[in-house]
Order: structure tokens, then sequence, then C-alpha cells
């Protein structure tokens, strides 16, 4: 088993652990910053204009204006809600975020918590935002963001089940619910990834067309958890002004926001570990120094955000019941059909 | 996936109760300060109430202290979306009842600018009904065009919204000297654009199962609830004021009344009324295409015929146009003084608004927002 | 058909109940109707073969100075031929039964019509304020309007 870097380098002390609590946290506003600069601006190009240009040279400085504007924002408390729920639903949210970065696997030599059962733990965890929107929803005393945490649970409930489902097909794949494990699998060139059926000899072609529409799956699946359009019903701003979140204000909405980019990045990094090779480089052992497996895992998954992003500022909006529809009667079925083919699939191999 | 849903719950068997919402009058998406009252079941709905008239700025009751030129500017300000085609019935009413004939030249500046309105206000409908639906890039791409039209509108009157542009007898100003190649351009820009929204937007199968079998009006519902414009024609209606009783010099120009055919889902449901307006942009391309192949070169004294002191004998008229939004009236009573007696708005958004509880019933809160902004709706119009 | 035929046909069916046609230059044609009957002959207007009236493009009050009058536009969409009808009631006491069962669209021109002009419309089924306030009080279109100082406290005029 490879070992941790900082282990080498500071030993198994305070030091130690304080880095591998910073850096993902560090890592994490960088990166939001860069989502929410990313955000306006691919919206900006996908709608022929330019965004922000004010703010630094072509407005870079924006993402970090905005942030210190919603710092300084009165932050209201609505006389009639729940007060301790209300304030606490914001750090719930992003603990769930926040918390599946505990065993992220950035590189082979960098994972802050190596969980043999990393994979569980990540899905686990993930689903802690639902018990903060529920919060959310319910402690603000208002009935838009009443329906919104109600649409909110449901969804994301639904939408566990496939993606529940794609990750067992996952793990039955690689034998194993260790991240290190299934990404070292996915080693030697990106023809080897899961989304293209892993190792394994030529007769891997049969399974590929069951892991491509795993990968979509997953995809759509997180789509959903993130509340992202088309799929954004739980704020879905035209309806339910902005669903379980209407009544927050300053940092504690910040949170929310800050709460939904970092599950885009969350969502976007398990697929990339379970699909696209997680920090593998897609030339084998080419280019595959930790420093540029940190670089190919913060790029895959960097690439899935994009995606996430584009499909936001291109689709409508679906409807509650579309979204039941498309999460129970195609979605999970489709998603038992491929988990059946590739567990027989890896018995055989 | 749209299969029929059913609202009626036996209650004796489960404790529940119905939830009422204000969606309003500060909403995302009420298109103005139209509050509705919402009573729910869980997600579906039940009863909508519309409480209307925040707006209120006593549009009737202040004409009839205005003199009648003054009314013209008023009237802007009712569907600001569609200012130029609000003056039209006014000033072609006020111009039957003094007896004045308008020259032809005139009357096709009249019909070019109603025309591009029409197209502006139909991009502005098409575009907020996107984003009723979540579709936020379509929204803007109409907007960069709508502002080549209200481009062209800031050069002839000065405004870009309210105008005050058609005068009793003739126009305010004379058209600029670019104004056929600003057309034409705008025409070519409108069908690209155009294409792409349908391609981005309509197409879209998301945007399909959203509006189909959504809202549906009947046309017999419709015509009982006095609708008009693309409300009705996308009921499968035939009714048209331009065909019906011609004004101006619409006789004499060759377009289709266009209707929906139910391609999509049931006949009158949502996604029909969007495409009746899609289509219409492209019937006014071809009026004002022919406008423009027939259009004077040399330039003429606009306001020749305007009359000194606007004073109409006694008597009384109800002047109507095809409004983008349906039928506009005016009821213009005269008494022989400088002021009206009495100025009726028959304000279209008013009466297409009135269907709104009819239609609505059983569907969802996202529906609902669908089949309002389907009815494409202005408030300043409704209130008045 | 013309205002004229639609006027005999009527006057044939309801006899003292139409009691004027005017048709000059200045006007557009308009039959006047006494308030009685007004339901059963906008059903006729609507319902019969020859009339098919089934638009109502308006409906608005009036304020003259001896009477309180209902306007009423109506358009057939089959047969493209319009007609106006006027009702006029006095003003102590001004009461016409409701057309809303009639064309639907009468209900909101009607509440529009009680708020501004103080029309009561019986057998309505929601007859309240549209335009103003619930609790406002007056009718503002009548000639004789005079706004109130003050509403709930805020001084209207300035």
């Amino acid at each position: 088993m490879e070992q941790n870097f900082l282990y080498n380098w500071f030993g198994d002390g305070v030091i130690t652990y304080a880095l591998l609590v910073t850096i993902p946290l560090v890592f994490l506003l960088i990166y939001a910053l860069v989502a929410i600069l990313g955000e306006l601006k691919i919206a900006s190009w996908v709608q022929d204009r330019l965004g922000p240009m004010r703010t630094g040279w072509k407005g870079v400085l924006q993402p970090l204006a905005e942030v210190i504007k919603l710092l300084q924002k009165e932050d209201i408390v609505p006389d009639a809600a729940n007060k301790p729920l209300f304030n606490l639903a914001p750090y719930v949210m992003f603990t769930g975020a926040f918390g599946a970065f505990a065993a992220m696997p950035f590189a082979f030599n960098f994972v802050p918590a190596h969980l043999n059962v990393g994979l569980f733990y990540i899905f686990a965890i993930g689903a802690f935002s639902v018990i903060g929107i529920v919060m959310g929803g319910w402690a603000s005393n208002n009935k838009y963001s009443l329906l919104g945490a109600m649409r909110g649970v449901s969804q994301m409930v639904s939408y566990e089940i496939p993606i529940a489902l794609a990750i067992l097909a996952i793990a039955a794949l690689a034998g194993s619910l260790d991240l290190q494990e299934i990404i070292n699998q996915q080693g030697g060139g990106f023809w080897n990834w899961n989304i293209f059926g892993g190792y394994g000899s030529f007769w891997k072609i049969l399974v590929i067309p069951f892991t491509l529409s795993l990968f979509v799956i997953h995809f759509v699946g997180g789509l959903a958890e993130t509340n992202r359009i088309p799929f954004d019903i739980p704020e879905g701003e035209s309806e339910i002004v902005a669903g379980y979140h209407t009544e927050y204000s300053g940092m504690k909405f910040a949170m929310f926001f800050f709460a939904e980019y970092a599950n885009m990045f969350t969502v976007s990094a398990i697929i990339a570990i379970c699909f696209l090779g997680g920090w593998q480089s897609p030339f084998g052992d080419f280019l595959n120094q930790p420093a540029m497996q940190a670089f190919w895992f913060i790029s895959k998954a960097c690439f899935l955000v994009f995606v996430q992003i584009w499909l936001r500022w291109t689709l409508p909006r679906l409807r509650v019941d579309q979204l039941m529809y498309v999460s129970w009667k195609v979605m999970t079925p489709l998603a038992f059909v491929c988990f059946v083919a590739i567990a027989v699939w890896s018995m055989l191999r | 996936m749209t299969e029929k849903r059913i609202i009626d719950v036996d209650y004796s068997q489960v404790d529940t109760e119905r939830m009422r919402i204000n969606m309003g009058p500060q909403h995302p998406s009420t298109h103005g300060v139209l509050r509705l009252e919402v009573e729910v079941d869980g997600e579906i709905v039940t009863d909508v109430v519309p409480h209307i008239g925040y707006l209120h700025r006593c549009f009737e009751k202040a004409c009839e202290k205005m003199s009648y030129p003054q009314v013209i500017p008023f009237i802007d300000r009712m569907d600001y979306i569609a200012s130029m085609n609000n003056e039209l019935p006014y000033v072609v009413g006020m111009e039957k009842l003094m007896g004045i004939n308008v020259p032809d030249r005139i009357q096709l500046i009249r019909m070019a600018f109603a025309e591009l309105n029409r197209i502006a206000n139909h991009q502005l409908a098409v575009a907020t009904f996107g984003l009723d639906a979540g579709a936020f890039t379509p929204f803007l791409y109409l907007f960069r065009d709508r502002e080549m039209i209200l481009n062209l509108f800031e050069k002839a009157s000065g405004g870009r919204l309210l105008y005050n542009y058609f005068w009793i007898g003739g126009l305010m100003h004379d058209v600029p000297p670019t104004f056929k190649q600003e057309c034409l351009n705008i025409i070519s820009t409108v069908r690209k654009t155009n294409e792409e929204v349908m391609n981005l937007l309509i197409g879209n199968s998301i945007f399909i199962e959203r509006t189909i079998n959504v809202g549906i009006l009947p046309a017999d519902v419709a015509v009982n609830f006095g609708v008009s414009g693309p409300v009705l024609r996308g009921s499968g209606l035939n009714y048209d004021l331009r065909r019906s009783e011609p004004y101006l010099l619409y006789d004499k120009f060759d377009f289709d009344v266009v209707v929906g055919k139910g391609e999509m889902g049931t006949l009158g449901d949502c996604w029909d009324r969007n495409i009746v307006r899609m289509r219409e942009m492209e019937e006014s391309c071809k009026i004002i295409e022919q406008i423009i192949a027939n259009f004077p070169d040399e330039s003429s004294d606009v306001r020749a015929l305007v009359p000194r002191r606007v004073k109409p004998p006694k008597g009384e008229i109800y002047s109507k146009a095809e409004n983008p939004k349906g039928e506009l009236g005016f009821y213009i009573v005269s008494d022989g003084t400088v002021n009206p007696y009495r100025m009726r708005a028959r304000a279209t958004s008013f009466v297409n608004l009135s269907v709104l509880p009819e239609i609505s019933k059983g569907y969802m809160i996202a529906d609902l927002i669908m089949i309002l902004g389907s009815l494409d709706i202005v408030l300043g119009e409704i209130d008045r | 058909m013309t205002a004229n035929e639609i006027y005999e046909k009527l006057k044939s069916e309801f006899g003292d109940e139409i009691i004027s046609l005017t048709e000059d230059a200045a006007n557009e044609a308009f039959i006047v109707v006494k308030p009685q009957r007004i339901v059963e002959i906008c059903l006729v207007l609507r319902d019969d073969p020859n009339f098919k009236f089934d638009y109502m493009a308006n409906l608005t009050g009036m304020d003259y100075p001896n009477n309180l009058t209902v306007v009423y536009h109506l358009y057939s969409i089959p047969l493209n031929h319009r007609i106006v009808l006027k009702v006029e009631l006095n003003k102590e006491n001004p009461s016409v039964e409701s057309v809303e069962k009639v064309w639907k669209t009468a209900n909101w021109h009607e509440r529009e019509a009680y708020d501004m002009f103080g029309i009561i419309f019986e057998n309505h089924p929601f007859l309240v304020r549209i335009l103003t306030p619930y609790d406002w009080e007056g009718h503002p279109l009548r000639k004789d309007y005079k706004e109130p100082e003050t509403y709930h406290g805020v001084k209207i005029a300035y």
C-alpha cells in the first residue's frame, strides 16, 4: 500500500493531521472561486455576451467581489423561523459536501484518510446534504421553502438508487470498495478505465455498452444530486422563488452556494474515480508522477463540472413528476440491467 | 409520461389539508405585480384566484381630463411591450370619428412599425416563456435581436419603449433615411435567430414534455371567455382582426393567419400557443417585406393632416385592432368637446388572464407558471 | 346581418323590451334594450343560428347625466358581424342581471363595471372590486366621484 507523502515528511503528528484537513479545504475554496468564475464566463460564452468585465482583468476577480458582498450583507433570520435549525442547516449542507473530501484520492500518495470502504463512505456522506435541505426548508417557516425541501428530499432519495446501483456495479467490477484499489486497477492507459469496461481481454467490448450507460446514469443522477438544471426543481427559481434557501441571506446563503459548488466537484470526482480512472494518466505510465496525478484527477473532475455548467445554460427544467419518472421508470431499471450484466462479466472474467 | 393526474383523493382515509400559497405580487414568474392565490394539494393546484390592480393608474378616469392627443402617451404605458400596437386602434378610431383619411405612405409606415413591434413582443413572450421553463439562454438570444428593433424605433420616435409615434392624422416624425435597409436587416436576423430558438428551445424534448398537454384550452371555452390573439388561435380558431375586419391596408397584403394544430400534444396546450407566436413572427416578416417592396422612396410631410385642435363631433366608436396579445379595443365616447367623455380600454391581457383559473386546475405548480407564461400577459395593461 | 335586421328580429321576438335602434354616421349602430330580460335576449343572440354572437368583445359601464348605462359589444366569429347593446339603468338603483352564464368573459368585465360605476350585477358569482383595493370607497368613474382624502391614514392627494 502506498504511503501518504505527508507522513514521510512530517511524521505521524499534529502537523500532518492539520495539513490533511487544510489542504482539501484550501483546494475547495480555490476551486469554488474558479468554478463561480467558470460558471459566469461559460454562461456568457454560451449566451453570446461578455460576462463580468469590470473587476480585474476580464473580470477574473468577480468571484472574490461576490464573496465580499455576501460577507457584508445583513444576515436576516425570519422572526417565525426555528432559529437553531435555521442556523445549523447551511453548515450541515456544507459538511455533507466537504466530508467527502476526507477520502478523496488526489494522487497515489495523497489521500487524507485511506479507508478500505472509501466508495461507501463518500456515497454515504454525500447523502448528508439532504438533511441540510430539509432542515433549512422546514426551519424557514416559508411555504416555498417547505415545497422546495419536499421536492429536494424526494428527488435526492430517488436519484440515490440508480447511483447506488452504478456504484455497486463498479464495486463488483473492481472487487473492492477501496478507492485507491479501484483506481489502481484502471491504470495503464485510458482503455483500461471502467467507462471502457475496466482492464481485461479483448472480450471486454461486450461489457462496454453497460459501463457506458452506467456512466451516463451516474452523471445524470449526479446532476440531480447537486440540484442543477435540468433537475434544479428544489430551487426552481421561476416556480418556488428559491426553494429551500428562499429565506437565507448573507453568509448563510453563501454557505448553501458554496456547498452546491463543492457538491458539484464531489459528484464529478466520484464519477472520475469510478469511471475515468481517477488520478491515472490517460497514457499509461507516461506523465503519471504524483503531481501529474493530482493534475489529471482535478482536470477530469473539472471537465465534468464544466459539462454540468454547460448543460445548465442549455437545457430547460423538468417537472416534478417527470423527474420521478426518469428516476424510477427509466434509470433504475436500466441501472439494474447494467449491474447484473457487469456482475456476470466480473464473475466470468 | 403525461398521464392524467387525478386530484380527487379520498380524504376520509388520510388526514391531510390543502395549502394556500400566495404567489406574488413579488414573484419571479408572475410577469409583473400579479398576485395569485393558489390552493395546492401537495404539488397539484386545486384552485387559483388572481388578484389584480396593483398597477392601477386610473387610465380611464385620467383620460376624461385629458385632451385627445394627450391620451396617446398614456396609452403607450398600458402594454409597454407593444406600444406601437397600442396606439394603433386609438388613432385609427379617432381618425374614423373625425373623418380624416390618412395617405397610404403613412399607413404603410404604421403597418411596418406595428409588425416590427409584434415581432418584438413575440420575441419577449417566447423568451420569458422559455425562462419560465428554466431555459435562460434563448432569452438572451431573443433579447439581443429585440434590441435591433428598439434601436430602429428609437431613431424614428426618440423612445425605446414608449413612443408617442402615431398621431391622430399622421405621425410624429418621418422614418429615418435608413429605414428600408434596417427593416431588411431585422428580418434576416429575426429569421436566423428564430431557427436557432426552434432548435434550441421549442424542439427540445424536455421543453416539449413540459408544455404539451398542459393548460389545454378548447376553442369553445376560449371564445366564451373572450380570449383573443395567439391564445385563441393556439386553440385552433382562425380569428385575426387583420383578416376578419381589416384596418389600415392589411387586406391588400398576403399573409397567413397562424393557428395551432395540436402537433405535439392536445390542441390548445401551451406548446400550441407558443408555436403560434413563433410562426407569427415569420408572417410579420413577410408583411414587412411586402411593405418594403411597395414603400415609396420620396418622403412626405407626415404631419400634414394632423389637426391643430382635436375636437371630434359628438358620437362614439369602438375601435379595435389586433394587438400582438389579441384584440385591443378602445371605446371612445365623444361629447363634442376636446376631452373624451369616456375612454374605455378593452385590455387584451385583462381578458386573457381571466381564463387562467379555468385552465390551470389539476395541474402542478410548475405547470401553473407555464400556463401563465403561455398567456403572455402584461400587468400594465391588465391594471390600466 | 346588418344592425337593422338584427333589430327587427329582436323586436319581433321581444317586443317592448327592445326600445330603439340608433344607426347614424357618428355612431356605431347600437340597440337600447330594457334591463329586465337582458339574459334572455343575450341567450337568443348567442344561440340563434342567425345571430351566433359567441364572442363578447367588451362590456362596460357609462355614466350619462340621467342614467347609468351598461354597454355590451358583441361579435360573431362565424358570421363576422357586430352589434352593440345598451341597457339604461336609473341612478338610484342601478342593477341588472349578470350575463356571466352567457359569456364567461363577462365575469371580470362586470366586476370592473361594479368597481368603477357601482352597477350591481345580480346573480354574479363573485361580485367584488377588481382593480381598486377591496375596501375602497366610492366608484371612481362616476362623474360625481370625489376621491377620498386619505386611505388607511395615507394622504391621497399631493
